[in-house]
């Protein structure tokens, strides 16, 4: 049989990608040496993309390599690990990356809000799998770490409803101010 | 997936990214503004984000220019934006390699991991590992064991993940740390449990003992992560890999229990474990292909992708434990995901009746288009094990693989269909002239010169002894007018062996090769040269010795021994006798069966094992005087494999000689062994002239040390010889845990099992691809016959297996394969003798209550033929 008993590794995950619809890279990790030249690497993707963009099913075998796969409107999602991985191990860390950033981008998942949260996706991606390694595969803990603060994103870019968010916690806020000065002799 | 393109596309196409045209000098001159007080964390984090951008586009940095940015970007830490730190730590690992002297990053990253804010921790852990060398390691070593063992999760998680990305560079320190990840492993956290386990098995994977506890201790304690779950289960399997016990061991029960598990990727894992085992008994299997078998109707793809993979796999050597599947194989064969549904139908090929198999094969025409390369291979290699299991499918399948042959592929595909046909040939001799056929047309518009040269020594090889082998003439002739010289080039050999072999074609040839001297490459016109002046001396015995059967040399051997021999001039012609031999004969190597992708072993031509020795050997001073090695054994265990010391032999043979390697390993940690000597004792008149010792054995680290044997000069005849042997050595204790060994030790001896010499250490085996005309050119001056009876014989493919065993030679013309239901086979075996004698044997065998032989030899000497028929008495 081909494979030999897998040597037990936590290195799991050879490449995360994410390409737009025109099959260009919008972010690649590669964490080993399969395809160690920038020139191997676009051929790759690009052959990734010919074979997957025009089918909806979410895995694949290519050159070799086990792909997962998962398109939202104009971004395709990709993690590739060995032919002998468990697939389903893959399929962890590709979920765990879409569902962070649906929560991230406020399900708002296309290139453009992607492209404009590109400092996210590279922490999140960096709090999943760290050198192959599957760092974190729950989304929550994913966002909680990634910790992207709101405040310093100017009241006029913040959306209505993000304002009546805050409203109920200045209305506390001014209830306890309240207390603590009626509180005082 | 629902693709939506309800949005509104004011801003189309690449317009509305903010990065595109991005100018890497700009970025770098922009961030001039982190010197700026004060800090303008937002501007600030843009231009990093742009710079990791770059470097993710691929962008090349210089050092200048990469080490500029990094000093520019170590002022950003004196801001406490969150974000903005996390993107510095980002940055700093992806500048760790381009840039000089990261390492003055140190004090801050080492004081955000220790600070009070958890978010920062992690993340800094992660970047000061990525920068940091062994010697510095030592000075951060404190606050990674904290870290280890911290209760946040993730600082945690990130202390241990770093820890094993830093086991390849400094495994002294990071062993030190086994206690901490041993307290982390009964984290609750899941993560943190999976990368202790992780780390910890790294840390003590060679010691099987210590691999043994912490399985025992975590199959018992349960674990809460199924990704550990999944190690654990790896672990095991591996381990009982090693130590191959039976599939009653605990190990496999756990695996087993695993089965069971609430999380489809463990049970995965678990059922991928078992069908991956080798030696494993269809009810071992049964549990595993049952739940496989739920798998098929997941509504994930993923998963019906890897159960239908792994079903693939468990029907190519025990196709009666998938039948069960059929059902649920069948619905997945209009599966949406074309990669499962080929898996799905290549499976059913394996596991179903012979009735089956036209209604699949046309199902799959239908949508092998579509498929990619990998696939189609796969698809192949499913016919190919099908034609050897129905064979009177045979037709049906040449058709489809002709039809494949037609359409387009990459190479890999066009190489499995053409070994798929040639191996189809092979086995049914009345495949050959359609499959022939197929070949010659695909010839005609190939694109792959090593397939068409592959064909064309085909065709040379089976052409000329079909029964029209005129009709091939003109395919060979094609290729000498229309393609490149590697095909021409093999296009004149294919037709030299028409004209070697029939009379009534060689005035044909004869002219057809005059053509080819005229050709416009070396190459081609050296050959045409070469076989017409051969051709025209119309002598059977140098058709057979230039034209049928080439050199059997090794090609690395020949080029070194040349190469010496333009170094040192001498009147003497170069002796074609004195190049080692070619250990595997190049038609040997079976295609194996290997599904799915293999696309990416290494093509380059490897150096044999005997070239490899024939070096190691040549460097010993002592053994520089006895010429070319002649043949190399398989290694021979003198041990058990489970003992203190794991000893194994090769027999290298030379002219007059012979070297014993002794490969040993000592498995004792406290022990380290010294001026190693395998002592050995003949029994016949052999002669030990010579130990050269192994200085130092320390623990698993394999050592080898060698014994000179001279071979008995009077007595040619005394080909086989039994040695007892005992190893000596000196033995000095040590610490198991630093190696330090004591200052004084103590010599000590250890018996081994005995080590025996036969015929076929004098033999190399050769393939001679026409045996009939090696067997005239021989000639019957040597000849001599005999007859044995071979009474605890009971099948013809048993006694064929012992001979070719006993003799150690080449069996010619797969005459090694016994046909059905015969009661009489006639084997011919091929070899070279030590003192380059060609032997060749030729054993006619009947089967009638017992096996009875009659061996006729024939050599170039004469004792050679005794040596052998001596032997086999």
């Amino acid at each position: 049989m081909d494979s030999p008993i897998l040597e037990p590794s936590l290195y799991t995950v050879k490449a995360v990608l994410i390409l737009d619809n025109d099959g260009d890279r919008l972010y690649a990790k590669y964490y080993d040496d399969t395809y160690p030249t920038v020139k191997e690497q676009k051929a790759f993707e690009k052959n990734i993309f010919n074979k997957t963009h025009r089918t909806d099913s979410e895995i694949a075998l290519l050159e070799g390599l086990t792909v997962v796969y998962k398109s939202n409107i104009d971004l395709f999602f990709y993690v590739i690990g060995s032919s002998h991985e468990n697939e389903l191990m893959l399929m962890a860390v590709l979920n765990c990356l879409f569902d962070s950033l649906s929560q991230m981008l406020r399900k708002n998942v296309e290139r453009r809000a992607l492209l404009e949260n590109m400092e996210g996706l590279f922490l999140a991606v960096d709090e999943i799998v760290d050198g192959g390694v599957i760092l974190e595969s729950d989304p929550q803990q994913v966002v909680h770490r990634v910790a992207l603060r709101g405040d310093d994103v100017p009241l006029t870019e913040q959306t209505v409803t993000q304002v009546r968010h805050l409203l109920p916690s200045i209305h506390s806020l001014t209830e306890k101010i309240k207390l603590v000065s009626s509180g005082a002799p | 997936m629902i693709k939506k393109f309800d949005k509104k596309d004011e801003e189309s196409g690449s317009g509305s990214n903010p990065f595109q045209h991005l100018e890497k000098s700009a970025v770098l001159q922009e961030a001039r503004i982190f010197n700026e007080t004060p800090i303008n964390p937002r501007r600030c984090l843009h231009i990093l984000t742009k710079i990791i951008y770059l470097l993710n586009q691929g962008e090349h940095f210089g050092t200048m220019e990469a080490t500029e940015a990094f000093f520019a970007m170590t002022r950003l830490f004196q801001s406490n934006d969150q974000t903005l730190r996390r993107m510095c730590y980002l940055t700093i690992k992806e500048l760790a390699n381009l840039s000089e002297d990261v390492i003055i990053v140190t004090s801050s990253l080492t004081k955000d991991m220790t600070g009070k804010e958890d978010v920062y921790r992690g993340p800094a852990i992660r970047a000061l590992c990525r920068i940091t060398d062994t010697t510095m390691l030592q000075a951060i070593e404190r606050y990674m064991k904290q870290a280890i063992v911290d209760k946040v999760p993730s600082v945690s998680s990130s202390a241990l993940v770093s820890s094993l990305h830093m086991v390849k560079m400094s495994y002294d320190v990071v062993k030190r740390w086994v206690n901490e990840a041993q307290e982390a492993a009964s984290s609750d956290n899941v993560m943190v449990q999976y990368h202790a386990l992780g780390l910890l098995y790294h840390l003590r994977k060679n010691d099987r003992l210590a691999v043994t506890k912490m399985l025992n201790k975590f199959t018992k304690s349960g674990l809460k992560s199924p990704f550990a779950y999944c190690m654990l289960i790896r672990i095991a399997s591996k381990l009982l890999d090693e130590t191959e016990g039976g599939h009653d061991s605990p190990l496999f029960d756990f695996i087993e229990s695993c089965l069971r598990n609430k999380n489809e990727m463990v049970v995965y894992e678990a059922a991928s474990a078992i069908v991956h085992m080798p030696n494993c008994t269809a009810r071992e299997l049964a549990p595993a292909v049952s739940v496989l078998q739920l798998f098929c109707s997941s509504p994930k793809a993923a998963l019906r992708y890897a159960a239908v993979r792994t079903l693939n796999k468990v029907a190519m050597k025990h196709p009666s434990a998938v039948t069960a599947c059929n059902l649920d194989l069948e619905n997945l064969i209009t599966d949406s995901n074309r990669s499962i549904a080929t898996l799905a139908i290549t499976t059913l090929l394996k596991t179903g009746s012979e009735s089956s198999v036209d209604r699949l094969m046309k199902q799959i025409s239908s949508f092998v288009s579509e498929i990619s390369d990998e696939f189609k291979v796969v698809v192949v290699q499913a016919i190919s094990a099908l034609c050897q299991k129905y064979p009177r499918k045979h037709s049906v399948m040449m058709n489809f693989l002709s039809n494949m042959l037609r359409d387009d592929g990459g190479f890999d595909y066009k190489r499995a269909i053409v070994d798929c046909i040639i191996s189809i040939i092979e086995e049914n001799p009345d495949s050959k002239e359609t499959g022939l056929a197929h070949l010659c047309e695909f010839i005609e518009d190939c694109e792959h010169t090593v397939l068409a040269t592959k064909i064309l020594h085909l065709l040379g090889k089976e052409g000329p002894r079909t029964p029209q082998p005129s009709k091939y003439i003109r395919f060979i002739f094609n290729r000498v007018v229309l393609e490149s010289e590697a095909v021409r080039a093999a296009a004149v050999s294919a037709l030299a062996k028409f004209g070697a072999q029939n009379d009534d074609l060689l005035p044909s040839v004869l002219v057809l090769m005059q053509r080819c001297m005229m050709d416009s490459d070396d190459e081609v016109r050296d050959r045409a040269t070469f076989y017409m002046n051969v051709l025209q001396q119309k002598q059977k015995a140098l058709n057979a010795a230039y034209i049928f059967n080439g050199l059997s040399v090794s090609i690395p051997g020949l080029e070194k021994s040349l190469h010496q021999y333009t170094l040192e001039p001498s009147e003497k012609p170069f002796d074609m006798k004195s190049v080692p031999l070619a250990t595997a004969p190049l038609s040997e190597q079976k295609m194996e069966m290997a599904p799915v992708a293999t696309s990416k072993l290494p093509e380059k031509l490897a150096p044999s094992r005997q070239d490899i020795y024939q070096e190691q050997l040549a460097s010993i001073p002592e053994f520089q005087s006895l010429g070319p090695l002649f043949k190399s054994s398989d290694p021979v265990q003198l041990t058990e494999a489970e003992t203190e010391y794991v000893v194994r032999c090769i027999k290298h043979t030379f002219s007059k000689h012979m070297v014993f390697q002794f490969d040993c390993t000592n498995t004792l940690n406290d022990q380290l062994l010294q001026k190693v000597v395998v002592q050995m004792e003949p029994s016949e008149s052999y002669e030990v002239l010579h130990y050269v010792p192994a200085a130092n054995l320390p623990y698993s680290q394999p050592g080898s040390c060698y014994t000179l044997v001279r071979l008995p000069d009077d007595d040619p005849t005394a080909v086989s010889c039994t040695f007892s042997c005992t190893m000596k050595y000196l033995v000095r204790d040590c610490d198991p845990n630093t190696g330090e060994p004591d200052d004084d030790g103590y010599d000590d001896e250890y018996v081994l099992e005995d080590l025996e010499v036969t015929v076929a250490d004098h033999i190399q085996k050769v393939l001679k691809p026409n045996f009939g005309a090696a067997w005239e050119e021989v000639g019957e001056d040597n000849e001599k016959e005999e007859t044995f009876a071979l009474a605890s014989v009971r099948t013809l493919e048993e006694a064929v297996g012992n001979i070719i065993s006993f003799l150690g030679m080449q069996p010619c013309e797969r005459s090694d394969k016994v046909p059905e239901n015969k009661n009489s086979h006639v084997l011919f075996l091929a070899g070279v003798f030590r003192g380059a004698h060609d032997v060749l044997v030729r054993a006619r065998l009947a089967l009638a209550d017992g096996v009875t032989m009659q061996v006729t030899v024939r050599s170039s000497d004469e004792t050679v033929v005794d040596i052998i028929l001596a032997s086999v008495g």
